[in-house]
């Protein structure tokens, strides 16, 4: 496929400065059931290639479906209009640096493939799951669902770049919903399909699955029972399922580039971090070492290569908690001159790439989960982001989990609902009092980080181990 | 592409075995996008694509696909061709689906509206020259989109029209920001100077000094797309009816212990202007005019065929997503002029940010201010506010706490292109409440 491509490559005639061809050809496969009964079982198949000129130091492109020599050919003439009208008011004058040539390939690491024989197979598993959920008469709803995408990239440029990578990414989720008079409660997997990595049918494992399904079943009924999360400023401690979420907004988008610069001011918002506080702002307390890592093996965003061709890297974004590093792709560190990462990525064929997340994690510390427990005399412990809300520079957030537990002097207690905190980002992560070791370290990631004009949503994985926060605002329900 | 899609259908529907059923349904666009940075061109292109999607039913089993087209006829039908026999052949492995709803045949109908929009090429130099010397960030999308759907009894649909959308922020020295939206049809060069020109105006309200607001309860006016960034929360677990059903809508408390809203808050489906399809994805068309919310009494709810099957109501041929399509809230008495008066002391609000239910049960929603958000005492306008957040329910501000309704209706056309450029827009009035909580 990769020689087909370059043969396209090969009869665009336009008088450009570089040109690129990004196919994908992705496979979503989607198996969803609901109380017993299949809800869907889809599968959605998009296909095309992304053409892209420099001229006169501006990127031009048209993300077409029609892959024939000649629509190619008429892709990249589109291309290279729009780039050389565009460059009369160009934000930045670009040459072929920000495409550096790139050679190699990526397969994601999975042990057993999936084939077409199986979604019977597939469909009895999460019915005998969705079954399970159900744990008594208070459970009112279940959900059984599984996202397998199966995505086919590859990238050839006038400079040489060739580049093939295969990804298998699976997202599986388990839901529970109970009720007990007017209190309803939901109980998932993580939260924000939060079980979302690469990996291969192997994912499915029935014990596994039906353990889980019971104990997510337990907890959805527990819950109505269970008093609401009290008010007031107290520790807070958050499982790795809800860290993915505090990761993701609080660093991980206050820290891509292209948002410091402004692109993003009229959507997804600009950033309190400026350029100048690159090597020089104390993001978090000394405990807080957070690392873009797409060379995470199995994490949900890991690649070979961005779709600018800049070799996937493991850096520090924040290095005993002083902000060291952005996340920008190569565009984006010629445009600010600060040091960024291999982030340039795009949802798909249609869409330029943009700076993205990737695997934004915060590397274990050295306390166990039980050190972090007994250290807190009065907090609040939370599984499982159901409700998340930031505002535009990333400052003052709110979040609200699926699963909270007391915390009284040492010990986990009572169960409570509608566990929410907020605050504001800096001195949030500088409250940061404890961080749990290896053996708290867990990875997730989600299918859902919407951003962009026009809009893109991409898969970025998040690994943390649990955290202890201090005299943070909490609160319960309406 | 209308004749692609027909083709296809007819050839499709023709090779289908006895008891095979589908369904066919079409979305598809031929896109200019220009992004904007600081009133320069960040990043320029087009897309063009088209999605053809498979709803297959055999023997009491569903499944379904999709494709891309490629806008070539042999190409495009061998692909359609090959997924079909794809639903083939998994279908016979997956259990029966008790709620499955066969393709009908209602009638048929075609909406093509072409627009004399801005040619993609001459939009740079259209668009450009009048950002000179403002700091300017959006995004300029434009061209055809279109949808179709066929089954296989014999029902076939087509919409297609041309718009164009400049949604943009401008920004000053401060960073206070003001928002908009240009959109339309048909091209007005001299219309749209003036729309920028006037947007300009507006960010010197911004140079203001900033008022810094404490957390607690305010008598507030929101604008008209404040209020619909609060109604676009309705169609994410609230208007459901599969969501109330199964423990997960805001609107729970509306049906099961009948709570009412405001007599002043009316809300409708309303296909009327045309801009948005009334068929699905299932080719199912619905009512032209629908009462959801009629003076604070939930009257109906979104509910597609398949939920109807399985909770035994009476289907409105809404979605399989059961969102709202066309909503258009009921204007009040508050004539634009007296907004201020009667407003009085407190916060007038244009825009939201980042909403989502922080305990969608009880109705609440937290977000955040953004843009023109200002102070105003006594009538006045002291200045722009800092950003706060929020945090109340739909059960205070559309119910308890709601105050007066404006006779002003404006289109806040819907800009997110996530899947593509989008039809449709929430048409609403502003609203004055009594009381809305900021809590950091």
């Amino acid at each position: 496929m990769i020689q087909q491509l370059q043969k396209l490559l090969n009869v665009v005639d336009v008088p450009a400065d570089w040109i690129g061809l990004r196919e994908v050809d992705e496979r979503t496969t989607v198996r969803f059931i609901r109380d017993g009964h299949p809800q869907s079982n889809a599968r959605a198949k998009t296909f095309g290639i992304m053409v892209e000129v420099l001229a006169d130091g501006q990127f031009g492109y048209v993300g077409t479906n029609d892959i024939s020599k000649k629509g190619i050919q008429s892709a990249a003439k589109k291309a290279y209009q729009q780039a050389k009208l565009a460059a009369r008011y160009a934000i930045h004058f670009f040459n072929d640096a920000a495409r550096p040539k790139a050679v190699g390939s990526y397969n994601s690491p999975y042990k057993n493939a999936f084939n077409e024989s199986s979604p019977g197979e597939l469909n009895e598993l999460m019915t005998k799951g969705s079954k399970v959920l159900k744990v008594s008469d208070k459970v009112i709803s279940t959900n059984a669902f599984a996202q397998i995408v199966e995505s086919k990239h590859k990238f050839v440029s006038s400079n040489g770049s060739d580049i093939s990578q295969d990804f298998l990414m699976v997202t599986f989720d388990l839901v529970a919903t109970a009720q007990d008079g007017t209190n309803i409660n939901t109980r998932s997997a993580g939260g924000l399909r939060g079980l979302s990595r690469q990996i291969g049918a192997e994912l499915f494992d029935e014990e596994w699955i039906l353990a889980k399904a019971k104990e997510i079943g337990e907890q959805a009924v527990e819950l109505t029972t269970a008093e609401d999360c009290p008010t007031g400023t107290m520790d807070l401690v958050l499982a790795p399922d809800q860290m993915m979420l505090q990761i993701h907004e609080s660093v991980g988008h206050a820290l891509e580039i292209d948002r410091i610069l402004g692109d993003e001011r009229n959507y997804a918002g600009w950033s309190f971090v400026k350029l100048e506080d690159f090597g020089k702002l104390q993001y978090g307390s000394k405990l807080m070492n957070a690392t873009y890592d797409p060379t995470y093996t199995g994490q949900f965003a890991s690649f070979g290569f961005d779709d600018g061709g800049l070799k996937a890297d493991k850096e520090y974004l924040i290095k005993d908690g002083l902000l060291v590093r952005g996340l920008g792709g190569k565009e984006s560190q010629i445009r600010s001159g600060v040091p960024g990462v291999a982030n340039f990525r795009s949802s798909s064929w249609n869409r330029a790439p943009i700076d993205r997340m990737g695997n934004i994690n915060l590397e274990p510390g050295n306390s166990t989960f039980a050190e972090i427990i007994s250290s807190v005399k009065k907090g609040v412990y939370m599984e499982s982001n159901r409700s998340w809300s930031i505002d535009d520079y990333r400052n003052k957030f709110q979040f609200g989990c699926e699963y909270g537990k007391l915390i009284e002097n040492g010990k986990l207690t009572k169960t409570v609902r509608n566990p929410n905190y907020r605050a504001i980002s800096n001195p949030f992560w500088r409250s940061l009092e404890m961080i749990g070791n290896q053996d708290t370290f867990e990875m997730y990631g989600t299918p859902y980080c919407g951003k962009g004009e026009p809009n893109q949503v991409i898969r970025v994985g998040h690994a943390s181990p649990v955290c202890l926060f201090k005299d943070v605002a909490i609160f319960g329900g309406a | 592409m209308e004749q692609i899609f027909n083709k296809i259908s007819d050839k499709l529907y023709s090779d289908l075995k006895n008891d095979e059923n589908l369904t066919l349904s079409l979305q598809g666009e031929n896109s200019q996008y220009l992004r904007v940075n600081n009133a320069k061109v960040r990043q320029a292109g087009l897309v063009n694509n088209t999605d053809l999607a498979f709803d297959f039913i055999y023997n009491k089993r569903n499944c379904q696909g999709q494709i891309t087209l490629s806008g070539d006829y042999d190409n495009d039908y061998q692909r359609a061709t090959e997924e079909l026999n794809r639903l083939r052949a998994e279908i016979v492995q997956l259990p029966e689906d008790p709620f499955i709803v066969l393709p009908e045949n209602t009638g048929s109908t075609r909406e093509s509206k072409s627009a004399n929009g801005l040619d993609i090429d001459k939009a740079v130099d259209a668009l450009l020259p009048i950002m000179a010397g403002v700091d300017l960030v959006g995004i300029w999308s434009s061209g055809r989109i279109f949808s179709g759907s066929s089954n296989s009894a014999g029902q076939k649909h087509w919409f297609e029209t041309d718009t164009y959308s400049l949604d943009f922020s401008l920004v000053n020295k401060d960073h206070k920001m003001v928002k908009g939206t240009f959109a339309g049809s048909d091209w007005d060069q001299s219309k749209y100077e003036s729309y920028i020109n006037d947007a300009k105006l507006k960010l010197e309200l911004m140079n203001k000094k900033p008022v810094k607001m404490k957390p607690g309860k305010y008598r507030t006016w929101f604008e008209s797309k404040a209020v619909a960034d609060f109604l676009s929360m309705f169609s994410w677990q609230g208007v459901s009816e599969a969501n109330i059903r199964q423990g997960s809508s805001a609107f729970i408390k509306m049906r099961d212990e009948d709570i009412k809203l405001s007599p002043l808050f009316s809300l409708n489906e309303d296909f009327r202007p045309g801009l948005v399809p009334r068929f699905n994805e299932r080719g199912e068309i619905a009512p032209e005019n629908l009462s959801v919310i009629e003076k604070g009494n939930l009257v109906n709810t979104m509910i597609s065929s398949r939920t109807a099957k399985e909770y035994k109501v009476e289907s409105n041929n809404a979605s399989g997503e059961e969102y709202l399509r066309a909503p258009k809230m009921a204007v009040g008495n508050l004539t634009d002029d007296k907004v201020l008066n009667e407003l009085g002391t407190g916060l007038f609000l244009s825009n939201l940010h980042y909403l989502n239910w922080s305990d969608n049960i009880g109705g609440r929603i937290t977000g955040l201010t953004r843009y023109a958000c200002f102070w105003v005492e006594n009538g006045e306008i002291v200045g722009p506010i800092e950003t706060m957040r929020f945090d109340d329910t739909i059960y205070n501000l559309f119910g308890s706490e709601l105050e007066a309704v404006g006779d002003n209706v404006k289109i806040n056309p819907e800009v997110e292109t996530y899947e593509g450029r989008q039809y449709g827009n929430i048409t609403c009035p502003g609203m004055l409440v009594k009381s809305f909580e900021l809590t950091l």
